[in-house]
């Protein structure tokens, strides 16, 4: 049994207060696996435990287990640079990234849980004429989605960030932007403890240091998975490990047009309030924000070779910083605190994989390569339509693995404004 | 930063004189209009994607420009042989 939920709210924090604060219900339960569910979830991240939540809550389907092989929240949710936009540039993307923004918009009253959202804009700067005419394109495109954007010339992106560098003569001068006003950050961690927390009150078993090691296909069809807490059945099986997904997919006999690289990224030491918004540049690929702490937290390009080592290699990162010191010439004395790497599962289009497979009841969320954060509850939701009603949510179905194989692609390099 | 074994320049260099260029060994069909949709799909974007040996081929584009092999753990990072094109690799199999 399910206790029922203490809402947080500021008087449940003054009660608590009176207590010391010593008697907090258990954010979420940790059982011992069943011996089968209706669904399992293969992958406790963002986007896993969204869709574990959307199952219960939209579905009604509350017989699921979410298998994580570490902690929850502990892979890309925890290592991504927490930027949320949409104004993608073809039709399929924007419409699906844009309804997961429409998603983050009342995340927070949805999970009662401060996923500390903030639309804070996003800028993605041009450097030369062929960039601010592809952004130009992008943002009509973007307009005629309904999606929110404008083209910015160089003095309306001084007012928005004063201290960035607008000198005419620097390698990479900004001649303009496009900014979505309506995008920004939110706490990545928040995120997924939320979703784990509303899943868990649903009725969802979070199980955590269990790891799968193999996929049962039987007849065409999957039967369960087995773990490293043994075996446990289920009818439905849907995967959303993201680096790890070309691995999962072996164990059940399929492949995936995904290829895993690292991804890094970095945070400096704290420092006052600075830009309070986010700025990226696909030229000179460097995007920067500040978080809540006061960090300024950056974001670099992919290491090209493939890897699932979470690191990667020093060169990119003093690309990254080079491009950000020549945009904020204040940032050159701010040391530098961490740098980590994520896998990314990146596509050959640049866009997910929301799809079933050709094992019956197997489905796959993956792909999301360097961007994926953005859709965490717009991917959950869509992804929990396809696996509860063994059919592509409309929104999901242009994403279905066929298209490397009909040539239907949706081809997001570069077209997006930049990487993530 | 990797420090790669160039065979043609039989020195040690650094990573930034490269340029990667993915799965080696992929042999582009002879007859790619006899192909099937689904034939076609795999050879352009279906890949082994390993988690562990990886058979890869770089370009070392700031030295002598040419392409060779490189036979790489992708967990670790540590290569264990370059080889020339046409040559085929000598570590194969599970490596830890």
């Amino acid at each position: 049994m399910v206790d029922p939920m203490t809402k947080y709210s500021g008087f449940s924090l003054f009660k608590h207060a009176l207590k010391h604060h010593e008697d907090w219900q258990k954010t979420w339960r940790s059982p011992r696996p069943k011996k089968s569910y209706d669904v399992i979830i293969v992958g406790g991240g963002g986007h896993g435990l969204a869709t574990a939540y959307y199952l219960a809550k939209e579905h009604g389907i509350t017989n699921v287990a979410v298998l994580e092989k570490g902690y929850l929240g502990g892979g890309n949710t925890a290592r991504n640079t927490t930027i949320v936009r949409s104004n993608y540039l073809w039709d399929e993307s924007s419409k699906l990234y844009d309804h997961a923004l429409d998603l983050w918009y009342g995340l927070s009253q949805e999970l009662n849980y401060n996923v500390m959202f903030s639309a804070r804009g996003v800028l993605n700067l041009g450097h030369n004429l062929q960039d601010m005419r592809d952004i130009e394109r992008r943002v009509n495109a973007n307009r005629l989605n309904g999606i929110d954007a404008a083209v910015l010339n160089t003095q309306e992106v001084k007012e928005i960030v004063p201290i960035i560098n607008d000198s005419a003569d620097i390698r990479y001068p900004i001649l303009g932007a496009s900014w979505q006003k309506t995008g920004g950050v939110a706490r990545h961690d928040a995120v997924a403890w939320g979703f784990a927390r509303g899943a868990d009150q649903l009725g969802v078993e979070l199980i955590q240091q269990c790891e799968v090691t193999d996929i049962v296909v039987e007849q065409g069809a999957v039967t369960g998975v087995q773990t490293n807490q043994g075996f446990i059945g289920a009818k439905k099986v849907g995967c959303v490990t993201a680096g790890n997904s070309g691995v999962v997919a072996a164990m059940a006999g399929i492949r995936l047009p995904v290829e895993s690289h690292p991804l890094q990224a970095l945070v400096s030491e704290p420092i006052k309030p600075i830009i309070d918004t986010v700025v990226m540049s696909n030229a000179v690929h460097a995007y920067v924000s500040q978080s809540d702490k006061g960090d300024l937290v950056i974001g670099a390009g992919i290491d090209a070779y493939n890897g699932y080592g979470q690191r990667g290699s020093m060169h990119i990162i003093e690309h990254t910083l080079s491009a950000i010191c020549e945009l904020f010439p204040m940032f050159s004395r701010v040391r530098m605190n961490r740098t980590w790497g994520g896998i990314v599962d990146t596509c050959p289009d640049a866009c997910p994989i929301i799809s079933k497979t050709s094992v019956n009841g197997l489905y796959f969320n993956c792909g999301w390569g360097t961007g994926g954060f953005k859709a965490t509850p717009g991917s959950g939701h869509v992804f929990a339509h396809t696996v509860a009603h063994d059919d592509p949510h409309p929104l999901a179905a242009p994403f279905s693995i066929d298209r490397f194989n009909t040539g239907h692609l949706i081809d997001e390099h570069g077209a997006a404004g930049v990487a993530h | 930063m990797l420090h790669i074994y160039c065979p043609y320049c039989e020195e040690m260099r650094e990573e930034e004189e490269f340029s990667y260029s993915g799965e080696a060994h992929i042999v582009r069909p002879k007859d790619p209009e006899s192909l099937t949709d689904d034939q076609w799909g795999d050879y352009l974007f279906f890949r082994t994607n390993p988690r562990g040996l990886h058979h890869e081929m770089w370009h070392h584009s700031a030295g002598c420009r040419r392409y060779f092999n490189v036979t790489r753990d992708t967990r670790t990072y540590l290569i264990y042989e370059t080889y020339k094109i046409g040559e085929k690799p000598t570590v194969t199999g599970e490596k830890s």
